[in-house]
């Protein structure tokens, strides 16, 4: 029952992905996209990746759509079509795709216990988790204790990104070359005048920040962790600065703390590496926290979990802000 | 069944395919970028996949389970740092497609090559 | 007692399944946004109640149920909000209920 629900899900994909690249609509793609992510999602829980599913849900449906939408409004609506070179793609893409399944015929099947990659570190990593480090959910314990260095890289990516969009961003645009908007109230005043989805927001806006809080703390024992937190927490800041308005959301979050946390979050990353050196371990090596090794490593987990949220939460709230603000200069 | 344990890689391939041609062939700019994350979609799936055991579970110790089967936590691991860089890549790409707006007034690509030759 | 708690969650599920798929036609067959909208807002209503009922009655008196709980009143929150500020939207647009007689075929556009 699920292979057929799975298998449904999957053609169901590559439709939306078809529509996606068939529609000159960018608006339209764009919701596609999201729609698309989400299936994603729910074909990462069938294949018991939870904590994967999650992070698609997060980022590439509620994140990523937003990031677009913001973007469409500075630039176009449609997409102008034709391009000169279409049947030689249309060619390679044929070729490629008949070379790549008759390459798949020799892969191990899905499930297959025996397949290859499950034989050398898989095994390792869920025999020493528990004695190890002691908590429950493996994918945390890997990603933040036995692969933390990968974690430390991919938190200097996310701060790299916030650096470049905030340099892009930084100078004033020479002319007014933004699309005609029709807003009968003064921008970034945000939806002051419809009620209910303010009373709504407001309403909602504490439970989210809860919620993310849950999230960034549990990653040890279900599904959960940093990033998961900082999209949910920033999700959360998007959603008042779309009700209130950037005039009202730089007031609660000025520019200036938001870098800070930016910076600061993977500090703090960085930090418990180099207080690992300083007590006496190597870098990133938790278990010299404190007095019990398996203690250094939940503090450990817990403090660089931390700083990944923040720095997640300070980069994706600064994205938004670059693109919102824009469009009223 | 043996047709649905290869089905999965069948589906990334295609959807690797569909996301490189919007790539390659769409000339503007946020169409790319959108071809850009299918294709990056595409390899999550494939990694997942490679992970799944049959019977398999979450690879999350339940208290008071014993002898469970777990699936692969080590792929999960890779694509939840691929996830993120790909929204940091996608951010990045977006903040510069409105900036070549602003500059060249078109985000479509022989537009722009039109407006640099001159 | 279990036998009469399986037969009842199946019969949530199947009708919140059916007014999921009427939702989906009516998305399809209505012909202007205020309709469909009328549509659409099927599933996420009594389509995503009897739905989350169902699994409910599935999961018993645990700490599942009460999440689930909190989902449904999550969605029954969230989702009459935002078909709100689509209609908003549209009529910010200048789309005018009484004016819109496109058809389907030309909706795809």
């Amino acid at each position: 029952m699920t292979v057929l629900f799975g298998v449904f899900l999957l053609t169901l994909i590559v439709i939306t992905a078809l529509a996606i690249v068939q529609t000159q609509h960018l608006f339209v793609a764009v919701i596609l996209a999201g729609i698309f992510s989400l299936l994603i999602a729910v074909i990462f829980f069938l294949l018991d990746a939870a904590d994967v599913a999650l992070t698609e849900a997060a980022i590439g449906a509620g994140i990523s759509t937003m990031l677009f939408l913001a973007a469409l409004t500075l630039t176009a609506e449609y997409e102008r079509s034709g391009s000169a070179n279409r049947l030689l793609a249309l060619g390679v893409v044929a070729v490629t795709t008949l070379i790549m399944i008759y390459a798949t015929f020799d892969k191990p099947r899905l499930g297959d216990p025996a397949a290859p990659v499950q034989q050398h570190v898989a095994p390792w990593y869920l025999e020493h988790t528990p004695e190890a480090i002691g908590i429950p959910n493996v994918v945390t314990a890997v990603l933040a204790s036995f692969r933390g260095y990968d974690t430390l890289g991919e938190v200097s990516v996310i701060l790299t990104a916030g650096i470049g969009v905030l340099f892009l961003f930084g100078a004033k645009p020479r002319r007014q070359s933004g699309p005609q908007r029709i807003a009968p109230h003064e921008p970034g005043r945000g939806l002051r005048h419809y009620l209910i989805p303010r009373v709504v927001g407001q309403l909602l806006i504490p439970f989210i920040l809860l919620f993310g809080l849950y999230v960034q703390f549990h990653g040890d024992y279900g599904p959960g962790g940093g990033f998961q937190a900082g999209a949910i927490v920033a999700a959360a800041f998007i959603l008042y600065a779309l009700l209130e308005g950037e005039a009202q959301i730089l007031r609660v979050l000025p520019q200036r703390l938001l870098t800070g946390l930016i910076a600061g979050g993977a500090l703090l990353y960085g930090a418990v590496g180099v207080a690992g050196i300083l007590l006496g371990g190597s870098f990133l090596d938790y278990s010299v926290l404190a007095a019990n090794p398996i203690t250094g490593q939940h503090i450990g987990i817990l403090l660089i979990e931390a700083g990944v949220g923040i720095t997640v939460t300070g980069v994706l709230i600064s994205v938004f802000h670059a693109l919102a603000a824009r469009g009223s200069v | 069944m043996e047709l649905f344990g290869l089905y999965n890689y069948w589906v990334y391939t295609v959807l690797l395919m569909i996301g490189f041609y919007a790539v390659i062939a769409k000339p503007n700019l946020i169409k790319k970028l959108i071809g850009l994350s299918i294709f990056q979609s595409a390899v999550f799936l494939l990694f997942i996949t490679m992970g799944k055991v049959r019977g398999g579970t979450a690879p999350i110790f339940q208290a008071g389970v014993e002898d469970q089967v777990f699936s692969n936590p080590l792929p999960q691991v890779l694509i939840l740092t691929a996830i993120v860089v790909g929204i940091s890549t996608t951010a990045l790409g977006l903040g510069i497609v409105v900036r070549i707006k602003e500059e060249y007034g078109s985000i479509e690509e022989h537009e722009i090559q039109e407006l640099d030759r001159q | 007692m279990s036998l009469l708690l399986h037969v009842s969650s199946w019969v949530l599920l199947s009708l919140g399944g059916a007014f999921v798929f009427i939702g989906g036609v009516g998305v399809l067959r209505m012909p202007n946004l205020y309709t469909r909208m009328h549509a659409a807002s099927l599933t996420d209503s009594m389509g995503a109640a009897l739905i989350i009922a169902g699994v409910m009655l599935q999961a018993g008196p645990s700490l599942a149920a009460i999440k689930l709980a909190a989902i449904l009143l999550f969605l029954l929150l969230t989702s009459p909000t935002a078909t709100n500020a689509l209609a908003s939207a549209a009529l910010l647009a200048g789309l005018r209920p009484e004016e819109d007689t496109s058809s389907p075929e030309e909706c795809g556009e």
